[in-house]
């Protein structure tokens, strides 16, 4: 209890990777309540003329500009995942081996149980949010899909039609509408979960979490690094 | 009517239609095919020339709405002409004919004109028990389809149901009813609606006449020329989509204006047809014009994608009052609810931590610029 650790700070998170981070979230906000507000529009009454109005127009348009920005935000994010350094790299998001399987449960363990864990925590991603992650790419890329699928038929996009392919597949616009929507309630899920966990490791292990999507640092004991 | 076949043109004359009353058809036709008026003269010329190829009508699980649609084209000339001239050598509903001759005659075609005739479908066809639901004189529906579709030069599914199955195919489908599609293995002109619209119908025969060949499908295999703009995007409500004016209730002020549908359930923003284009019954109208929501009644599956009165369906697995959002709202609570209890127990054991933290006292280090 007495022995006095000497904590480094490490440059973990690059621009990229964290104007990555605060681009997807503000799209996906304005997506999120634009979305929602396209499933379940109000009336507006001005006093005035229905040709003077177009509030609903504009929240569409916001919409598909969030669908824009939030599109190719995500594919410079995938390619930072080849070229950027390792906490950035693309294989920190798929388990492939063992030890990392292994992690998974360590993380579930410190998360869910409490437990003070037994090893060191590292110092990127760990491996569930690592998992957690790749599986809102698979649900950023499915939204993207259907988003574009959908609207394709009313622009001259070539995204459109690129995505057309996905109306049939799944058996019609409504089809794609539904699970479209239904994903809205993924990222909500995904930001109480996300903003808590990231606040609790801060918390708890006072290493800067929070503020590393800021500024990039990120603080470790030096007894613990590996390099 | 085995033997010589005619031209259009010989046919109508025969019947007593003008010259006049031919080139108003050949007009319409260039118009319908999507040629304009200045291919009347070489469409005049086809059909001068041309043998009429004949056609065959079939009927399954249906309702005959599609007949009723048809025989209603909003130029009476038209369907006159299709339904003297095509030469439509069997259709159930219409033809004079009954029994041995009407089937000999059928045969006659299949026969004589293997590889030429036209084959026009109306109605799904069940595949469960062997397809006992729908047997015509003594056949099923799909013996009878296959033998006829053996020899066709052109395929068009008429409705709803030749091309989906429609609500003979709705949950939980008990006679196995599908489209005609996946069962010929040739290309298909699906025409889906309940019905579709009659001078949509007459476009795609005359089309197939005109140039003995399949109009330009989608990916669904329905003609893009009529299918390939959603109801919502061309109905002449959308611009109080736009403004956010829409309808509560069916007996509200906005009702009463004609505000957009969209929140009574409309299906225009997920269904493609021409509808708010072409109109029905001569362009008289349409669904939306009357003041109710598109049920979308030219998607596949369109039965099953209920409440028809709610913009969004019902989430599957969830019960029929379901909607995305009541599930992921109670997802979302059941986070929450989560979180604050994880919160609760972490102040608790934050105490202990900051009892050992306190013993293990951090120290200060310069700034280490290392990058990775």
């Amino acid at each position: 209890m007495s022995s006095r650790h000497t904590y480094r700070r490490l440059y973990v998170w690059e621009m990229p990777v964290r104007v990555y981070h605060w681009l997807n979230a503000l799209s996906i906000c304005v997506l999120g309540v634009t979305g929602f507000l396209i499933g379940k529009p109000f009336t507006v009454s001005l006093a005035q003329e229905a040709s003077g109005q177009y509030w609903f127009g504009t929240v569409r348009f916001l919409h598909f500009t969030a669908g824009y920005v939030f599109l190719f935000n995500m594919l410079v994010r995938t390619y930072w995942g080849f070229v950027g350094n390792r906490f950035a790299a693309w294989d920190k998001f798929i388990p492939m081996t063992r030890k990392a399987w292994q992690d998974i449960v360590e993380v579930l363990r410190i998360d869910i149980l409490q437990t003070r864990g037994t090893g060191r925590i590292p110092l990127g991603h760990n491996r569930l949010a690592g998992l957690i992650y790749f599986v809102t790419f698979l649900i950023f890329m499915f939204q993207g899909l259907t988003g574009f699928a959908l609207y394709g038929p009313m622009s001259h996009s070539v995204l459109g039609k690129l995505a057309a392919w996905v109306v049939p597949l799944m058996g019609g616009e409504l089809v794609v509408r539904q699970w479209h929507h239904a994903m809205l309630w993924f990222y909500v899920l995904f930001t109480v979960v996300h903003v808590y966990l990231v606040f609790y490791h801060d918390y708890v292990e006072g290493r800067g979490t929070t503020s590393s999507m800021v500024g990039g640092w990120k603080f470790e004991r030096e007894d613990l690094l590996e390099d | 009517m085995p033997g010589a076949r005619h031209s259009l043109w010989d046919v109508m004359r025969d019947k007593g239609y003008s010259r006049r009353d031919f080139m108003q058809f050949c007009t319409f036709a260039a118009t319908a095919a999507g040629l304009g008026t200045q291919a009347t003269a070489a469409v005049a010329k086809a059909f001068e020339k041309k043998d009429r190829p004949p056609v065959l009508w079939l009927h399954f699980q249906e309702c005959t709405c599609c007949s009723e649609s048809f025989i209603r084209a909003s130029h009476p000339l038209v369907a006159d002409v299709l339904l003297d001239a095509i030469s439509l050598d069997y259709q159930e509903t219409l033809q004079a004919a009954a029994g041995h001759a009407a089937e000999k005659c059928k045969n006659d075609v299949m026969k004589n004109y293997a590889g030429k005739y036209i084959l026009l479908v109306e109605g799904s066809v069940p595949t469960k028990e062997n397809g006992v639901f729908c047997v015509i004189g003594g056949r099923t529906a799909e013996d009878l389809l296959q033998e006829a579709a053996k020899g066709a030069a052109a395929i068009v599914a008429w409705g709803n149901c030749a091309s989906y199955g429609c609500v003979q195919a709705a949950k939980p489908n008990p006679t196995g009813a599908t489209g005609i599609q996946k069962l010929v293995g040739k290309p298909v002109i699906n025409v889906p609606g309940c019905p579709p619209i009659a001078d949509v119908m007459v476009a795609i025969v005359t089309h197939i006449l005109l140039f003995g060949r399949l109009p330009e499908l989608d990916a669904q295999g329905r003609p893009k020329e009529f299918y390939g703009r959603r109801v919502h995007d061309t109905c002449y409500r959308r611009p109080y989509y736009d403004a956010g004016l829409f309808v509560e209730s069916f007996d509200d002020d906005g009702a009463r204006k004609g505000y957009c549908l969209y929140k009574m359930g409309c299906r225009g923003p997920v269904t493609n047809n021409a509808c708010a284009v072409t109109k029905f019954n001569g362009g008289t109208s349409y669904p939306i014009q009357s003041g109710h929501g598109c049920l979308g009644c030219s998607e596949k599956g369109f039965w099953d994608n209920g409440p028809f009165y709610r913009h969004l369906p019902s989430f599957p697995g969830f019960g029929i009052e379901s909607t995305a959002d009541s599930v992921g709202l109670a997802l979302g609570a059941g986070a929450a609810v989560g979180v604050a209890a994880h919160a609760v127990s972490t102040n608790i054991r934050k105490r202990k931590l900051i009892h050992d933290q306190v013993a293990e006292a951090v120290q200060d280090t310069p700034v280490s610029e290392k990058v990775d």
